[in-house]
């Protein structure tokens, strides 16, 4: 409350007034499922993720190594040449320490998203991917580090086969 | 006086019922590239400006536009989609270069509907989520409410929208991008399980991927270019109410005032006489006969009798949907009106092999949005 006004106008609503049809509404909840082919290059990358490796591929063009891998060079406009291994070692572009969810929960252990420049890989490629085994505030950009695997048997083709980046 | 603008390059992706082998990336650039070795263009260099059509929902990606870019060489170049139909773009690329802001343009569009699961309820995120969706009714049942009303006030019978399935499955055999060619007679379509009745499960294209891409050109860069022009000379699009409780049902209003605008800009009075064949929407069989009315091919109620007396056939005086249409080739979400322009484009060309029709100066073709939409484009096409 202000000096002047003693009392805000208006109707206040809560939750429960639309949970009990006093405010009408209309909800719709869509059913909307996807199963993207990941196609020639990153079909091959997801196959190289399960086997603990990581693939790209180069553009003889431009000399380019191109992860993740596509077949074509965006910068060429030609066919990309051929596959290549990188390392699971790389370098830290950049970060940030996420202290909220996306639900808005505060968390004790922020997340630490980073983009990963990949040993191998052209500069300025990598991944973008999670940190850890790490405190938030040693976290530098320049940091190098190294990908954490899930095991064998837990990996399944896709970027979560690997669970973080960990300083070296 | 504006430049004339030209379709100078054409490239697609294979049209398939699905294609697992490929991301819509690689689609997307096997298209482009044809396209630009057709035009003989760099688009690192040569391109001003990209245009793609793309609805967000079909993609399962919002903003889907940041994803175009790298694979039709527009990277770090301007780049916008539309969120309509493959001839709104081509409309997009004519007045971009006729403003004198481009002098070539690049057009893009594809299906990859293999990757939706759940197509239909998609379909069904288009409709009006407070009077309409509550019903719970599959979407096509708006197409089986169209279909009736057309029929009821135009004439046309049941049986002439079951020879449009048949004209169309059998043009689209000889056509080495159709996916649905087949001969079926008018007994099949007919004693077809029953959809949306009056719609059979026949009457209505099945879903197909596939990409288009196109190069579009100012006429003072025509010449040093390698691709044969086609020249746009009209075009127009349209959209009429959306209420489903007050539309225009029985006429195709959207595609009559599209026509108009096309048929003005290029100067055309009497179209089945100025025009010598078009590809035409017909997502659904009694569409084919309902846009040919709207398009003024026939007189109000006619489109059945044109098609019995076989001037719609390849052989005929005015041939519709050669290809197979949307009924043979399969429907390809935003990337169907460029599908068509790609088949008159051939024509014009003399370059549609199997399906070449003899003799042709000047095609139309025409889109719509498909359900619950009352939009349509209208495209003119010529060869000199
Ligand atoms: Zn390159």
């Amino acid at each position: 409350m202000t000096v002047r006004i003693k009392e805000w106008p208006g109707t206040a609503l809560s939750s429960k007034d639309f949970e009990t049809g006093r405010v009408l509404t209309v909800h719709h909840k869509p059913k909307a499922e996807y199963r993207w082919d990941a196609g020639v290059a990153i079909g091959r990358y997801l196959r190289e993720l399960k086997e603990g490796r990581l693939i790209a591929r180069r553009c003889n063009a431009c000399g380019r190594i191109l992860l993740p891998p596509r077949m074509f060079c965006e910068e060429c406009f030609v066919p990309t040449s051929e596959w290549v291994f990188v390392k699971d070692t790389g370098t830290v572009n950049t970060f940030s320490i996420c202290h909220v969810r996306w639900d808005m929960v505060r968390l004790k252990d922020p997340q630490l998203p980073a983009v990963i420049n990949v040993d191998g890989a052209s500069p300025g490629m990598g991944i973008l991917h999670l940190l850890g085994e790490v405190r938030p505030e040693d976290v530098r950009v320049g940091m190098r580090v190294q990908a954490v695997w899930k095991s064998p048997e837990e990996r399944e083709g896709a970027i979560t086969d690997i669970k973080y980046w960990k300083p070296i | 006086m504006p430049e004339r603008v030209a379709i100078v390059g054409v490239g697609y992706s294979d049209v398939r019922s699905t294609t697992p082998g490929l991301s819509y990336k690689e689609m997307m650039y096997e298209a482009a590239v044809r396209a630009y070795a057709d035009a003989g263009v760099n688009p690192r260099k040569d391109v001003d400006s990209f245009i793609c059509v793309s609805e967000d929902f079909w993609e399962g990606t919002s903003i889907f536009d940041e994803y175009v870019p790298d694979q039709l060489g527009g990277a770090l170049r301007p780049v916008h989609t539309v969120t309509g139909d493959g001839i709104h773009a081509l409309a997009c690329a004519a007045m971009l270069i006729r403003t004198g802001r481009a002098r070539i343009v690049v057009v893009e569009g594809h299906s990859k509907h293999s990757d939706i699961r759940t197509p239909h309820h998609i379909h069904n995120f288009a409709f009006d989520p407070i009077y309409h969706r509550p019903l719970g009714a599959h979407p096509y049942h708006l197409a089986g409410l169209e279909m009736n009303r057309f029929l009821h006030v135009s004439g046309n019978t049941r049986e002439q929208c079951a020879l449009v399935v048949r004209k169309n499955l059998t043009n689209a055999l000889l056509n080495p991008r159709a996916v649905y060619g087949a001969e079926v007679s008018l007994e099949d379509v007919l004693g077809a399980p029953p959809a949306f009745t009056p719609l059979g499960e026949l009457d209505i294209a099945r879903p197909a991927d596939g990409g288009f891409v196109m190069v579009v050109a100012a006429e003072s860069v025509v010449d040093d270019l390698a691709g044969e022009p086609v020249w746009i000379t009209g075009y127009g699009w349209c959209t009429g109410a959306s209420a489903v409780d007050s539309r225009q049902w029985g006429e195709a209003v959207y595609a009559r005032l599209a026509a108009e605008q096309a048929y003005r800009m290029a100067g055309i009075t009497n179209p089945f006489q100025d025009l010598d064949f078009a590809e035409i929407d017909d997502s659904f069989s009694y569409k084919e006969l309902e846009h040919l009315e709207a398009l003024r091919l026939c007189r109000p109620g006619e489109a059945g009798t044109l098609l019995e007396e076989g001037v719609t056939l390849p052989s005929g005086e005015f041939p519709v949907n050669v290809s197979g249409g949307s009924l043979g080739v399969g429907h390809l979400l935003e990337a169907t009106g460029l599908h068509r322009v790609y088949e008159v484009v051939l024509q014009l060309r003399g370059q549609a092999g199997p399906i070449q029709l003899a003799e042709v100066e000047r095609g139309l073709a025409q889109s719509w949005r498909n359900l619950p939409t009352t939009t349509g484009c209208v495209i003119i096409l010529e060869r000199s």
